[in-house]
């Protein structure tokens, strides 16, 4: 699994003595510098090689580009390494080659705590939300690095999930699936994000509920914030898709609008099935 | 009146040092509990610590005297404590620099860092006492009873006395304001949200932007302020040896653990029932029982059902019974 000594417990689970569930993420090292650049889309990961810690690379030259009022996702088989691809815009992970450009600044140095400063918002797949705090204080927390008046965009989230409104003050780890997933969103958009990257936003929900979720999404784009989103559920998402990137063992196979993947032989053939 | 008597003679010796003696273990007990809910391992240098920041209290308590400046009535350890948290703080961030900042960046399993959790704790073991030595110190002044025997009896007419002593009155008080502050601090505050933030998910803290490096020293500064103060605490209320304080170490994890580790309410209740399991059970209950019990069921031994030289074993025998059948605690499920 890993070379680190530190990192091997010899399989101990005692929960008397330490609490399971430490963080995993191999950021980006605080402390980077940002650098303008010209001439490319509202964000871009331009020719992005890398993967986790020391491990092998997982991305090869891999390229993805969202401008605003667009949505962009992508697709795959499993393990293509779509999460991978959009930590690394986040800074979740060290890009080794290649770069990532957020509104005319190369933030490839960045740290994700700087990236959200700088105007990214991201759900992650699993883990998104403060299971123990209410969901007004998952907002809250959402919101960290703002230190202005939440109210307004509180009342705006509480407009687009209106459930969140009746359900401010209970636990967010009591909720449904479906529910997480809003607060998760929610959480996401405290920031007044420029961009959202949502992993994987409808993993492990019924089918109506994905489509009530998809519906948000869209809502949210039309506010013309773009939105880069990771999907399982390929068709539906390439249907809502203005832009899309299909990603094979790291690397874009097919790049193109949703309408001309969807009808792309290639595409149907390898993973939309038939 | 007999049962005035028993009642008045039990609160005397069990109930108000078991109180005293509880708060005391909760104010640790939380220390232990944030590290854990926070930093996600057992902090085995927490009793020494307590011992590092009394000692601190101790000399600084030492030099006010020397200078003439004391509190009245009150202890003067009341004026040195808070300059012994910061300098208690300061070690702690001095010794999560030099050492477990190493380890958060080499993302180590937690049970790696109980084990050097360990070697900080003999670090500071000796460093408490080349620093004070490892006698028995008083350092106790001004008022000694709110209520003394005489008083008490005089007042009521009752056999029995009871007397509450300052450093009884003090701990309660301290303590009560400590833990609402405590509270205050979790739930209302950006910082404490932060840290429970921190503490429920790591990795959707640092990309809402939580600074970890913050959380961390934060922690720690609370920490060293519960540590000392729960430390001042008892040594005002006992004595201070460097070597009871490491002793303090078991019950206090007894505490927490009963309480449901990580958890702040379930710290503070199990600090209390470890205490007064402990006093219960090491104290002599026959002259309670002759006033309650009618004569012909009088005890002739001396109830005592276990001598205080074994009074750690109370805390392992709970500590144990609740690990085999409730492992994660009075108040499961909720960490702060």
């Amino acid at each position: 699994m890993t070379d680190n000594a530190y990192q091997d417990d010899r399989g101990n689970k005692d929960r008397s003595i330490t609490k399971p569930g430490g963080g995993t993420a191999q950021p980006v090292a605080k402390g980077g510098k940002s650098t303008a650049v010209t001439g490319s889309a509202f964000l871009v990961g331009q020719g992005m090689t890398g993967g986790y810690g020391k491990g092998p690379d997982i991305l090869h030259d891999c390229t993805i580009a969202v401008d605003p009022g667009e949505i962009a996702v992508i697709v795959g088989p499993n393990g293509a390494g779509k999460s991978t691809a959009m930590k690394a815009m986040f800074g979740m992970l060290d890009v080794r080659q290649g770069s990532v450009v957020l509104d005319g600044e190369d933030i490839t140095r960045l740290s994700p705590q700087d990236r959200v400063v700088k105007g990214m918002g991201f759900v992650p797949q699993t883990q998104n939300i403060f299971t123990s705090m209410t969901v007004e204080e998952n907002l809250e927390m959402g919101a960290f690095i703002r230190r202005d008046d939440l109210r307004d965009t509180m009342a705006q989230i509480y407009d687009l999930f209106p459930i969140l409104k009746d359900k401010r003050n209970q636990a967010a780890g009591e909720l449904s699936g479906g529910q997480r997933q809003q607060v998760a969103v929610g959480r996401a958009l405290m920031t007044k994000p420029k961009v959202l990257m949502l992993d994987e936003p409808t993993a492990g929900v019924s089918p109506i509920v994905m489509d009530e979720l998809f519906d948000r999404i869209i809502e949210v784009a039309r506010t013309g914030i773009p939105i880069l989103m990771v999907e399982q559920n390929a068709r539906q998402a390439l249907e809502i898709a203005d832009k899309a990137y299909v990603l094979v063992q790291g690397r874009n196979a097919h790049t193109g609008t949703g309408k001309e993947l969807l009808a792309d032989d290639d595409v149907r053939r390898s993973f939309l099935g038939g | 009146m007999e049962f005035l008597n028993g009642l008045v003679f039990l609160t005397n010796f069990v109930i108000i040092p078991a109180t005293a003696y509880g708060a005391q273990l909760a104010l640790g007990a939380l220390g232990i509990t944030l590290v854990y809910a926070i930093l996600r391992f057992s902090n085995f240098a927490h009793g020494d610590t307590m011992a590092f920041g009394t000692a601190v209290a101790i000399k600084i308590t030492a030099g006010l005297v020397a200078l003439g400046v004391t509190l009245g009535p009150l202890p003067t350890a009341l004026l040195a404590l808070p300059i012994a948290i910061i300098v208690t703080g300061l070690l702690l961030l001095g010794t999560d620099w030099l050492i477990y900042k190493f380890y958060r960046e080499q993302k180590a399993k937690p049970v790696i860092l109980v084990i050097v959790s360990l070697g900080v704790m003999f670090v500071m073991n000796g460093l408490t006492r080349v620093f004070i030595g490892v006698r028995d110190i008083q350092f106790t002044d001004g008022a000694r009873f709110v209520i003394t025997v005489r008083q008490f009896r005089d007042a009521t007419g009752l056999d029995e006395g009871l007397a509450i002593r300052t450093t009884q009155a003090i701990t309660l008080v301290t303590a009560v304001i400590v833990m609402a502050a405590l509270f205050w601090f979790l739930n209302r505050t950006r910082t404490g949200k932060s840290m429970r933030a921190f503490s429920d998910n790591e990795d959707l803290a640092l990309l809402s932007g939580i600074d970890p490096d913050r959380v961390v020293r934060v922690t720690w500064l609370i920490v060293a302020a519960l540590a000392t103060t729960a430390g001042v605490l008892y040594g005002l209320d006992k004595s201070f040896k460097a070597f009871t304080y490491f002793q303090l170490l078991l019950p206090m994890f007894a505490a927490a653990i009963v309480g449901g580790i990580g958890n702040p309410v379930g710290a503070i209740v199990g600090g209390f029932l470890i205490a007064f399991a402990e006093v219960t059970i090491t104290y002599p209950l026959k002259k309670v029982l002759t006033y309650w019990l009618p004569e012909s069921m009088a005890p002739e031994g001396l109830v005592q059902l276990m001598s205080g030289d074994y009074k750690f074993a109370v805390s392992f025998m709970i500590l144990i019974i609740v690990l085999l059948f409730r492992p994660t605690g009075l108040f499961k499920g909720q960490s702060i």
